[in-house]
């Protein structure tokens, strides 16, 4: 978890990720921000997200991220 | 004689039936559904909404309603299709061993991925055929006569069928979703029909998902009370916006644009200006309207505008305005360009070059130019179309590029990005440059569009009038009132929904008399200020053509 806060923060360091739950919803991250989000996250957990992971649900916080890389590695 | 005549009728009758706000429509069509789905036996009512959606196709369409029956057989056999590829791809995992999974597995997604490419080829080709020929045969013919060729594709004219451009995207996006594994293939035609077929949605959408509106409309139960007063008032308040605002517009907006020269700089300005209004009621009324309908028979219909003209970018003003399009665009174009293998590398070369913010940009100005490309055809087989969707793609790709630097320097001027004046500042941003792809959008071509563009400010003056202010346009002072009063309601409306209030519910809280009150209001509003009679033709649904 440590790891993904890291990475979030290099993408934007003013949001706090422990709290926010709509970084998508409240246009917090931008489309462009989420394609270097999940090129980081892919580098990072050596996983493949595919298109149809990017919804809403799975970016609107931190811990939802969190389950989906979870998620996402054991499918792997 | 009398059979022509009758003939006629229907005719005139089934062209206005597509109009919510129609006699034909809100009068008579509208409750002969409700008695009969009211008295119809509980496991009948999805029948009756599925009956009487088909009813309203061929009054509409006649023989062209083939092709929306022919998209839904079509629909319901790939993704049945698909679901028995998949149930094979998992009986061969079950038994192979395990070094071959991998094999197995690209071999069943090729396989799929062939059936899904086939069926969009099918529904997309249609559309192309039917809406784009015409336009690709006339401009490959400019390009033959400039070659001097002696020689010339016969323009074909075909006739559209009611909400193409919105069925078969959500085809399209059903299908693409039982192929991701997202929804599962229905086995019930009637229910996949029903979703396609719906009559509201049909007209001007929404572009709903399989997951948004089949279930629901499936399990339809008997009409509560509730959602009977709550459904007519949205349905009113729509009326409201059309009526009242939309076609009360109209006659200046059609004077202006079909002759801006006669009126000069200033009258293209206030034209654009409320073309935009027309067109924000005028759609946002029918999306009222649609979900007010839904909300009748308990469904639950997505919703289509979240307040665009509150918008601080062009690219938030596109999540609020035509959401179910919007959306669409990101999860069928969108996100699978930018995250195609290709696209991923480039990505990841690009950050190591340009940075964190740029690199990404690569992919994404790549993948948004399809969508713009893609978004202009959507709206119209016309150069002013494509020119429309560039527009966007030019306005967000450059406030991308410069968004870093609009940081810097509010960081140096020392602005919060949270300023009030700075939000208001980028609110009025946003909304001229909306008002600007709206000039384009409603101009009768691309070359009088850039014609009225320019004359903003190679001929800013007021017009000489010969009937009084605005008089030759049928638009007092009268009109301009009732126009700016009913905006400033709607306007506080859409500031408390801003806010989290949501009126409707708010007022369900009251007591009897004040519901009443808001209800009887609205309908005085709609009969004594609605835009009837000599000199007002009703606009004819502005996004039904699209």
């Amino acid at each position: 978890m440590e790891k993904l806060y890291e990475i979030l923060r290099e993408i934007n360091d003013e949001i706090d990720y422990e709290t926010c739950t709509d970084l998508i919803d409240g246009h917090q991250l931008e489309s462009l921000a989420i394609l270097a989000l999940i090129a980081d996250l892919e580098d990072e957990f050596d996983i493949t997200i595919p298109a149809t992971e990017i919804i809403p649900e799975n970016f609107n916080s931190a811990s939802a991220m969190y389950s989906m890389i979870t998620r996402l590695q054991e499918d792997e | 004689m009398i059979l022509e005549l009758f003939a006629e009728i229907i005719q005139d009758s089934a062209v206005k039936l597509t109009s919510f706000f129609s006699f034909e429509y809100l009068v008579i069509f509208l409750p002969v559904v409700i008695i009969l789905y009211a008295l119809s036996p509980g496991k009948a009512k999805k029948y009756i909404l599925l009956l009487f959606s088909y009813v309203f196709y061929v009054i509409v369409n006649g023989g062209l309603t083939l092709f929306l029956l022919f998209s839904t057989v079509c629909v319901f056999a790939f993704s049945k299709l698909l679901e028995s590829i998949k149930s094979k791809r998992a009986e061969a995992l079950k038994s192979c061993e395990k070094d071959k999974k991998k094999e197995i597995k690209a071999e069943y997604q090729k396989r799929m991925r062939s059936v899904l490419v086939f069926a969009i080829i099918i529904h997309i080709g249609i559309l192309v055929v039917l809406k784009y020929s015409g336009f690709f045969a006339y401009n490959i013919n400019s390009i033959l006569s400039l070659c001097k060729i002696e020689f010339s594709f016969i323009i074909p004219d075909f006739a559209l069928p009611l909400g193409i451009s919105f069925f078969s995207l959500q085809a399209v996006s059903y299908l693409t979703d039982v192929y991701r594994g997202t929804e599962k293939a229905d086995s019930n035609f009637f229910r996949v029909a029903l979703f396609l077929g719906f009559f509201p949605q049909i007209i001007e959408g929404p572009i709903c998902r399989y997951s948004q509106t089949a279930q629901q409309l499936w399990d339809v139960k008997q009409i509560e009370f509730e959602n009977l007063t709550k459904g007519l008032q949205r349905v009113l308040y729509g009326m409201m916006k059309k009526v009242v605002i939309a076609d009360r517009l109209n006659p200046f907006i059609q004077s202006v644009f079909s002759d801006h020269k006669e009126y000069g700089g200033i009258m293209v300005i206030a034209a654009a200006v409320f073309y935009s209004v027309q067109l924000y009621m005028d759609f946002s009324g029918a999306m009222d309207a649609v979900c007010g309908i839904g909300q009748i028979f308990g469904v639950v219909m997505p919703e289509n505008f979240k307040r665009p003209f509150f918008s601080k970018s062009i690219s938030e003003f596109w999540t609020r305005w035509h959401i179910s399009l919007g959306t669409w665009f990101k999860d069928y174009i969108f996100y699978p360009v930018s995250m195609s293998k290709r696209m991923k590398t480039v990505t990841s070369a690009a950050r190591k070059k340009i940075g964190s913010y740029y690199g990404p940009l690569v992919a994404g100005s790549i993948a948004l130019f399809c969508v713009w490309l893609n978004n202009g055809l959507w709206h119209g087989s016309a150069w002013s179309y494509i020119f429309f969707g560039m527009y966007h793609f030019a306005l967000i790709l450059l406030g991308n590029i410069t968004a870093p630097l609009s940081k810097k320097v509010l960081h140096k001027l020392r602005i919060s990005s949270e300023n009030k004046v700075y939000l208001l500042f980028r609110i009025a941003r946003t909304c001229g440059l909306v008002v600007i792809g709206e000039l384009f959008f409603r101009a009768d071509g691309l070359k009088k569009g850039l014609s009225m563009f320019f004359s903003i400010f190679t001929d800013f003056r007021l017009p000489e009038m010969t009937d009084g202010f605005l008089g030759d346009f049928r638009l007092s002072f009268f009109d301009l009132g009732i126009v700016f009063v009913v905006l400033a309601v709607i306007l506080v409306i859409s500031i408390l929904n801003e806010k989290g209030y949501i009126i409707r519910d708010l007022l369900q809280e009251k007591n009897v008399v004040v519901r009443w009150t808001a209800i009887i209001a609205m309908i005085v509003v709609i009969i004594v200020f609605g835009a009837y009679g000599d000199g007002y033709v009703p606009v004819d649904p502005i996004y039904a053509n699209f």
